[in-house]
């Protein structure tokens, strides 16, 4: 096991040093063929870890690397902990990492920084990796942040565009302040348990008081809030799509920005003492998924609304996480990667097809030129609005039957999120695929084209997960399904076998509702139209005036205040008072001029013994 | 114990290279001597470095010890050692200079140049290896006079200005910390009705009042808060930093400045204990502020060589919030954070240095879009930017972490409003970087080169130190644990040892 999971680490490390130290002769087929060969090796050892693992006598093997540091009290190991939790998150996070490498090796091909980019994305594979294997908070960090960073560089990938470089630079911003709780989380912890070791810290956690538990849980909330691009820090994520589109599927819908949520998870026995702020988390689940979900029914931009889904989707894990149902938060994680990752790389076939069109009104009658994405597309369609028995119905299923049976308010705010779900959904789909052509200016008069293999291979992975992937967790097979697997890392539970049988049908059943009244309200209103001020509101469009309110709040004030301490207060007020000191020194200076020498050395001996003896003489008085 | 020939000779091969540079006059030839006297010392630190013993029977953490007193009545002495604390600072004073001298070379009146640059050098070493109070006054003092004259003659348009306000500036500090010393000093010989002494050793076991101790502490803490310098003693930083020659501003910043943290720690805090109680609120919130205002600033100055002024303000900062603690692990973070916070300004300054060679200015609004033109260089500065930052694999994240986890502990209220820094330092750097690498490059700057090899191999050691120390800090922090908890175990008796 040692190996494997040293293995499933090392093997993105080695293809980023292979590509850091190959020269700019290196040809794009060597580096991508490294590049995705690490990742698909790294996700054959996870593979085999899985297998090993559950034979295994105990379903918690740590692997010792080495020690990191060793302060006081504070001990730190560099050292991975395998167990049901971290060996999901390795498969399908490899898994779709070499899928998306693969793509991407097509998509990027030819452009100018080639090699940076896989540079970069085999960093991100290495983090992400370290984030969800390590065994303590410290090793999680240096993840959390590795991730954060690949994330920056590849958002601003097309450094030279402004809205590339800014959009980089609010994602790791944003990151920056949810990390801020992260940091306060440890410094909770470390100050009253006295390890940062995830075992440890769940074998001492009894000691933590209710109020302390609650104030450590806000503030991984907080950390998460940041990384899963939820209120109040989500609006960094739809900036982020400035990114090539892999990177948007890879990292910003089916991996980085589920680590929030993981990190919750993973602190689940935390959780447990905290009635409040797993309510906090739910709160906060349920309106971001809401919110994201209106605001996605008015984007213009492809990538925009799969952007805003994305948060909203993360919305319903988080949702998960607050009322207990930390299984059905990995399902739906899990089951999101699959058929959200199969969206953007669609989105990112028909972008391509389209020279870099992202614009949803200069689609339209896509169907016919894509045989390949038009389908695959299709399917990720009805998964995400939750239309059986793709795997979007089960995982959301399970999320919105914990709901219910925990807050029936909490249940009606994921239920109408699933109605809107479906609606903007089958508006893309609409958009892209059906009515009129509309690309011919952008195509200048040819037809799109299919995308080589390499790029429809993975579409089409991704489809057959998609379909498959409910079969994770079918309602009926709880036994020897990945709830099952994972409820040993979990610290509690919910109960939700308190549902009848029937009402789990029942509940099922207006799932499928939801999901039928947004789709023929989609194609209702879409079917003839290509933009709308009726049903596309400016208030959603402008995200809520999020940014706006951020801007006129805190960075409006921020950036006078700053500039007001560089122009006013730094050579007027600080340094005005020094000047004034030495200055009123120099004037008594002038006054005795004629019986000093003059030079500027005696003036300072001069100060300096009569401070002497000012300060001598203060001290012996009161000494 | 060994030999403490290996300490003189870390003070006299400085002087040997300069009496060397200074006999063969010729430009390039003198150079040549003071970069081999540098290279020297530096294999010469990192030797004695390798030799530290910390458990010297009887001496405690000190090793090289040796005191020979010089003139009994006036108490002074030649007496050095070493440890943990200072070791490091010692191999910073030796890398800094190699560095700063292969880097950053001035071509005008070279010889002198160089001259200047080793008398720092060896006037830095005493300071760092004097153990006997007066002697380490008057290291500390001499350093003033090389950069003076550095600043003064080699520095930019503002240079007499600048170098006149460090001066009258540090000078002034220095009068307290010299009007505290010999109250000691002689309060001392009062209690013990020996000769005048300012050994370390001997003065911390002096008997003070209260109030005496408070009076002293705030006298020292001046001169080293003006040095750091800490809010909001730092006006003179900024101008002095965008004045000074590159070579200049690395040895102010990178190392000078750490005669400040280093005085504040082994003196302020080692010889008045008993004052820290009472104090140690008004240093808190001075070096919170710190933090918190130099990240301000840092965000709208147009310069770059200041932003990296208020930034050393920032982590002068963080510093002296990891000294004032009271806590084990903050106290080696802040020493960790010392060493790390010179690396890291070498390489920022350095990259400063070069860009501004090629463009002719420190100021941000007129560089953009140089990463096209000069990705090398780019990347060179983001691995500085982000050890900065604190990203945990790069250096400068375990000594900020172990700062704030160890003040947390101990004075959480503070430490949780110095973690906001962690943002500020993201948002004023990556917002320069974004002004200066980031967007599409005009016609001049289109055109500028990237980095030369002569570059890249200059800052090999700055980028290998900065990841090496991220990942593989135990050979460091082994080094200066056994001195810090001395030290602490010394200074807080009353259990808030963490």
């Amino acid at each position: 096991m040692a190996t494997l999971a040293t293995l499933i680490v090392l093997l993105p490390l080695v293809g980023f040093l292979y590509v850091l130290s190959s020269g700019a002769h290196q040809s794009e087929r060597a580096i991508g063929v490294v590049a995705t060969g690490v990742v698909a090796g790294s996700f054959v050892a996870a593979v085999a870890a899985f297998f090993v693992l559950i034979h295994h006598a105990s379903r918690e093997v740590t692997v010792h690397l080495f020690t990191w540091f060793d302060v006081g009290s504070l001990h730190v190991s560099v050292a991975l902990l395998v167990d049901p939790l971290s060996v999901t998150m390795c498969l399908f996070v490899t898994g779709i990492s070499a899928l998306i490498h693969l793509y991407s090796t097509s998509y990027m091909h030819a452009e100018k920084d080639f090699r940076k980019f896989f540079l970069y994305l085999n960093l991100f594979v290495f983090s992400m990796l370290v984030l969800v294997l390590a065994n303590n908070l410290v090793l999680t960090f240096v993840g959390w942040e590795g991730v954060g960073v690949c994330s920056y560089w590849l958002v601003s990938y097309y450094f030279d565009r402004d809205a590339a470089a800014s959009a980089g630079k609010k994602a790791f911003l944003y990151n920056r302040v949810g990390d801020v709780g992260l940091l306060y989380a440890m410094f909770l912890l470390f100050s009253h348990l006295h390890t940062l070791n995830y075992l440890d810290v769940f074998r001492r956690v009894g000691s933590l008081s209710g109020s302390t538990a609650t104030l450590v849980v806000l503030a991984l909330l907080l950390g998460a809030t940041g990384k899963s691009a939820q209120i109040p820090l989500f609006n960094w994520l739809p900036d982020a799509m400035e990114g090539p589109t892999p990177v948007s599927a890879l990292i910003h819908a089916a991996t980085m920005v589920t680590a929030g949520v993981y990190l919750l998870v993973r602190m689940s026995p935390v959780l447990t003492l905290s009635s409040s702020g797993r309510l906090t988390i739910a709160i906060i689940g349920g309106a971001t998924a809401f919110v994201a979900a209106t605001i996605a029914t008015a984007q213009k931009d492809i990538k925009k609304v799969l952007a805003f889904s994305t948060v909203s989707q993360i919305g319903y894990m988080v949702l998960a996480v607050g009322v207990g149902a930390y299984g059905a938060a990995i399902f739906l994680m899990v089951a999101h990667a699959f058929f959200k990752a199969l969206l953007f790389l669609g989105s990112g076939s028909i972008i391509h097809s389209l020279h870099g069109e992202q614009d949803l009104r200069k689609m339209g009658a896509l169907q016919r030129f894509l045989p390949l994405t038009y389908p695959t597309f299709l399917i990720g369609w009805l998964a995400i609005s939750g239309v059986p028995p793709f795997a979007g119905f089960w995982a959301k299923g399970d999320v919105l039957t914990n709901a219910y049976s925990h807050d029936k308010l909490l249940w009606l705010l994921g239920l109408a999120t699933a109605i809107l779900t479906a609606y903007y959904m089958t508006r893309l789909f609409v958009l892209t695929f059906r009515g009129n052509e509309r690309f011919r200016e952008v195509t200048e008069g040819h037809d799109p084209h299919e995308s080589p293999w390499s790029m429809t291979l993975p579409l089409l992975v991704l489809a057959v997960l998609a379909v498959l992937g409910g079969l994770l967790d079918l309602p009926w097979a709880h036994g020897r399904s990945l709830a099952t697997f994972l409820a040993p890392t979990f610290g509690y539970v919910a109960p939700t076998s308190a549902l009848s049988t029937l009402t789990q049908w029942g509940l099922a059943v207006v799932d499928v509702a939801a999901a039928i009244i947004g789709l023929a309200a989609a194609m209702t209103i879409w079917r003839d139209r290509v933009s709308s001020d009726r049903y596309e509101k400016t208030f959603f469009e402008k995200v809520w005036y999020w940014d706006d309110a951020y801007d006129a709040m805190v960075g409006r004030p921020l950036t006078h205040a700053a500039t007001y301490a560089d122009r006013v207060v730094e050579p007027r007020v600080l340094d005005g008072a020094v000047a004034g000191v030495a200055g009123s020194v120099r004037r008594s200076a002038l006054g005795l001029r004629k019986v000093q020498s003059g030079f500027a050395r005696h003036y300072a001996l001069a100060m300096v013994l009569g401070t002497a003896v000012v300060v001598v003489y203060l001290v012996a008085r009161v000494g | 114990m060994h030999s403490s020939w290996w300490l003189s000779a870390l003070l006299v091969v400085p002087l040997l290279g300069a009496a060397g540079a200074l006999l063969v006059r010729r430009t390039g030839r003198a150079y040549v001597v003071a970069l081999t006297s540098a290279g020297v010392e530096l294999v010469l630190s990192i030797v004695v470095a390798s030799m530290y013993n910390p458990h010297v029977p009887g001496m405690g953490t000190f090793d090289f010890a040796t005191r020979h007193v010089l003139s009994a009545p006036f108490g002074l002495a030649y007496d050095v050692s070493l440890d943990g604390i200072s070791l490091l600072m010692v191999v910073l004073t030796a890398l800094v200079v190699f560095v700063a001298l292969a880097g950053a070379r001035e071509r005008r009146r070279e010889a002198s140049f160089v001259t200047w640059m080793l008398l720092l050098t060896s006037a830095t070493m005493g300071s760092f290896l004097a153990h006997d109070l007066l002697e380490f006054f008057i290291f500390f003092e001499f350093t003033l006079v090389p950069c003076y004259f550095i600043i003064a003659q080699w520095g930019g348009a503002e240079r007499a200005r600048a170098a006149l306000k460090f001066f009258v500036y540090t000078f002034t500090g220095s009068a307290f910390l010299f009007a505290g010393l010999l109250y000691l000093g002689f309060e001392h010989q009062h209690q013990s009705g020996g000769a005048l002494t300012f050994a370390y050793g001997a003065l911390a076991g002096t008997t003070l009042t209260h109030s005496a101790s408070v009076w002293l502490f705030v006298a020292f803490a001046v001169a080293f808060a003006v040095k750091a310098p800490l809010w909001p003693l730092h006006t003179w930083s900024p101008l002095t930093y965008a004045e000074a020659p590159t070579a200049g501003s690395i040895e102010l910043s990178a190392l000078l400045a750490k005669l400040g943290t280093y005085g504040m720690i082994r003196f302020a805090v080692g010889l008045f204990p008993g004052a820290l109680a009472s104090v140690r609120p008004v240093v808190l919130t001075l070096a919170v502020i710190s933090i918190l205002y130099g990240s301000l600033v840092a965000c709208a100055t147009p310069d770059l060589k200041r932003l990296i002024a208020y930034s050393s303000l920032a982590q002068m900062g963080f510093i002296m919030l990891g000294v004032m603690a009271g806590s084990k692990i903050a106290l080696v973070g802040a020493v960790l954070l010392m060493f790390n916070h010179g690396v890291i300004t070498i390489g920022f300054f350095l990259i400063i240095g070069f860009l501004e060679q090629r463009r002719g200015t420190f100021t941000i609004r007129d560089l953009r879009g140089l990463q096209g033109p000069a990705p090398v260089m780019a990347a060179l500065f983001t691995v500085v930017m982000l050890a900065s930052i604190g990203l945990p694999g790069l250096s400068g994240f375990i000594s900020e972490y172990f700062i704030l986890i160890g003040a947390f502990a101990t004075h959480a209220w503070w430490a949780a409003v110095a973690t906001l820094g962690v943002a500020g330092s993201a948002a004023y750097l990556l917002w320069a970087y974004q002004r200066v690498f980031h967007g599409s490059s005009d016609e001049t700057n289109a055109q500028v080169p990237d980095a030369t090899n002569r570059e890249r191999w200059v800052l090999v050691p700055v980028v290998v130190l900065v990841v090496a120390l991220g990942v593989f800090p135990r050979p460091i922090i082994d080094r200066i644990t056994p001195s810090v908890t001395q030290l602490v175990a010394h200074v807080e008796p009353a259990g808030l040892l963490k």
